[in-house]
């Protein structure tokens, strides 16, 4: 098995990340959003197992199972904010709940 | 006794903060009691001291009081002290008696006004102020009084605050004395930049320094003195700057009477007698002096007899008899100008309280010739205001003004300036005029305006003590020709040097005397004939002497005060009116709105980045997040 260098790992990390952060940024949709935020997430953490690997530690490991569970939590208060957010507004477009400007 | 000093000028002070602290929560009697005396009481202890003065003079004919050190910065150490010697004694007495009198006279001719406690209060602190100028030891403590009765004057000009126009009176009032004042504040420098001491008495004080270390005629003797002297033409209201006097009847009537006739505007003659030295140093400023006194008794005698308003009658009469005080300043005779300050005090002091009996009766009626036949309706003011026109007017042998304006016109004869006595000389021609035609259009002839309110006792009683005063006064100080019995100028010799006498032969002096004395009498008489004839006998003529065409050029240029309110208007007030409007859009504003203006457009830039938009902050938080991380990375 052909083993993956850390600058290429590092390389496909930062382009999730930029990806993700090109989806927020862009998307209107606030599923869309969440989702692109759930990419950032999880590039940072391919960021700390490859590290990790690199330095034959499992620490990077443990810490991609840290931001795992905190993805979760988030999600659900995500989640939730989206159905108030439809019950609302009757659209998923978060431009939509910029009455609070400033 | 004389440790009692300070109490004089204390008592009207208190009375003053007592009047405004809670003047308005007390009955008019209250405020009235208090008011009245606190002066009356002052007026009692001047009268302790002034006896107790002239039976016992204290060593030096002077007596010094300190209370305590003012301020210390450096060697200017100027304290709280007050210095009594004949000429300040003449003042205290004259500023708190007269001052008395006119207090309860206000007592009465205020009662139905509104702001009764404030007038007190006014009136307190004007008296407090002008004893403290009379009394003051150095020049920095009576340029504190100077600027008090100033302050006073405005606030009295405009009690009537509510009618504008009495406002401008009271600014036109306080600018052009501020004029004068300048020049004073710019004298002081002087002499203390030179003298380095602002005290006047003593072996240290500037009339003693000046003295031992100017020259005669030195250009800096000459400069302090005319900047006193530009400072006292102001308060005075003497030429080139008594345009403020007329329009400062203004105010109540009392004020007139106290501020604008008897007491403040003698502050300037009070100012150049108490530094005589300085005058005396600067031959050519004491002429100066002499021949604006000259000038201003004509111009304002000229432009009395057209007047129609009453109070402005006597002012412009103020203004000329002023003008005598500063011919005979202006001529070394000292003590006849303080003579004929106290005379005049008298009895312009009664005139005008006259005045404003008449003016009450009539329901506030100014205008002569809307007046006539008040003989009948008010005895006792008529006879009073009588003997005040007489006074005035120099009636020989009983009134008192006949005394001093004759010792004036003496000294000028005896000081050898002819042409000056002249002009004098018509100036009591016109005199007499002017105050008989005030008599005879306001008190006889057929009546035209009906009496709405008679005077009570507190307004006639102290008409009756200054008419009294407009008689005996004048006899403290007869003529060389007669009697030659003249403790006047004997009591004030301590203050002032005797004026060199002019050494004639004996029997041609007395000759000469009685001589221009003889003048003297005939114009005042022939005045007071011409003014019968004139405004009593034969009204039409001098109407249609004043509506010729050259009379009714000269009457209106006189009735204009000679235009120079016009003049003034066109040299400085137009000037600076316009100026101002030019100049609206301050231009030196104009560099830091130009600053202001540059960063309200960056203002406006940051702005528009303000959108809300949640996602273009993240934007610019990745971005700058970018650039950061650049930096780290290729530096």
């Amino acid at each position: 098995m052909a083993s993956v260098s850390m600058e290429q790992g590092l390389i496909l990390a930062g382009v999730l990340f930029a990806l993700g952060l090109i989806g927020v940024l862009v998307r209107r949709n606030i599923i869309f959003i969440l989702m692109s935020i759930e990419i950032m997430l999880n590039a940072s953490g391919l960021a700390f197992v490859v590290a990790g690997s690199h330095q034959g530690a499992a620490d990077g490991q443990v810490m991609f199972i840290f931001i795992l569970t905190m993805a979760a939590a988030e999600v659900a208060v995500g989640l939730a904010l989206v159905l108030q957010l439809y019950h609302r507004f009757k659209t998923l477009d978060v431009d939509a709940a910029s009455r609070m400007r400033g | 006794m004389l440790e009692l000093l300070w109490l004089i000028p204390i008592l009207p002070f208190i009375s003053f903060l007592v009047l405004v602290l809670i003047g308005s929560r007390l009955s008019r009697a209250g405020v009235a009691t208090i008011g009245v005396g606190a002066i009356g009481i002052s007026a009692v202890v001047s009268l302790l001291v002034g006896f107790s003065f002239m039976s016992s003079p204290p060593p030096g004919n002077a007596f010094s009081q300190t209370l305590w050190k003012w301020m210390e910065i450096g060697k200017f150490e100027p304290g709280i002290t007050f210095h009594l010697d004949a000429l300040s004694l003449l003042m205290i007495l004259v500023v708190t008696v007269i001052g008395f009198l006119i207090h309860l006279y206000s007592t009465e001719y205020m009662i139905d006004e509104d702001g009764y406690s404030r007038f007190f209060a006014y009136m307190n602190l004007f008296i407090g102020s002008m004893l403290t100028l009379v009394l003051a030891d150095n020049l920095i403590l009576l340029y504190l009084g100077w600027e008090g009765v100033g302050l006073c004057s405005y606030l009295l000009i405009g009690f009537w605050y509510k009618d504008p126009a009495n406002g401008l009176a009271a600014r036109k009032a306080f600018t052009i004395t501020r004029v004068g004042d300048t020049a004073m504040a710019l004298g002081l420098f002087l002499l203390f930049a030179n003298l380095g001491t602002l005290n006047l008495h003593g072996d240290g004080g500037i009339l003693a320094l000046a003295k031992s270390q100017w020259m005669e005629g030195s250009g800096l003797a000459v400069a302090a003195a005319a900047l006193l002297l530009g400072g006292a033409l102001g308060k005075s209201g003497q030429l080139p700057l008594q345009t403020w006097l007329p329009d400062a009847m203004a105010g109540p009537t009392p004020v007139s009477a106290l501020i604008h006739a008897a007491t403040m505007v003698t502050a300037g003659v009070y100012l150049i007698a108490r530094t005589y030295v300085l005058f005396e140093l600067a031959p050519s400023v004491q002429f100066a002096v002499a021949l604006i006194g000259t000038i201003t008794l004509f111009v304002a005698g000229c432009s009395a007899l057209t007047q129609r308003d009453m109070k402005r009658v006597l002012a412009y009469s103020t203004i000329s008899q002023i003008g005598y005080m500063f011919l005979a300043l202006g001529v070394g005779a000292w003590s006849a100008a303080m003579f004929h300050f106290m005379t005049h005090a008298f009895f312009k002091a009664l005139l005008f309280l006259g005045a404003g009996v008449v003016i009450l009766a009539l329901n506030h009626e100014r205008d002569i010739f809307n007046m006539g036949g008040l003989w009948r309706e008010l005895p006792v003011t008529s006879k009073t205001f009588v003997v005040g026109a007489a006074a005035l007017a120099g009636f020989p042998f009983i009134t008192a003004g006949f005394y001093s304006k004759d010792l004036i016109l003496w000294k000028i004869w005896s000081a050898h300036q002819p042409w000056l006595y002249v002009v004098a000389l018509g100036g009591a021609l016109l005199t007499a005029i002017y105050s008989f035609r005030l008599v005879f259009i306001a008190f006889f002839g057929e009546m035209k305006s009906h009496v709405v309110k008679k005077p009570g006792a507190l307004m006639k009683i102290p008409l009756t003590i200054l008419a009294a005063l407009a008689i005996i006064g004048g006899f403290f100080e007869l003529p060389h020709a007669w009697g030659n019995w003249q403790p006047f100028s004997k009591f004030m010799e301590s203050a002032f040097p005797l004026t060199a006498p002019v050494e004639h032969d004996g029997h041609s002096k007395v000759a000469a005397e009685l001589t221009l004395q003889g003048i003297a009498i005939v114009v005042s008489i022939v005045g007071i004939a011409l003014a019968y004839l004139f405004f009593l006998h034969n009204r039409a003529s001098a109407e249609g002497i004043a509506r010729s065409s050259l009379g009714s050029v000269v009457h209106r240029f006189w009735f204009a005060g000679w235009g120079f309110d016009w003049l003034y208007d066109k040299l400085f007030v137009q000037p600076v009116v316009w100026a101002a409007r030019i100049n609206k859009n301050d231009f030196i504003d104009f560099i830091y709105r130009l600053f202001a203006g540059i960063i309200k457009i960056f203002h406006v830039i940051l702005c528009l980045t303000q959108t809300g938009r949640v996602r273009w902050y993240a934007v610019g938080i990745a971005f700058g997040a970018v650039v950061i991380v650049a930096i780290v990375v290729l530096s």
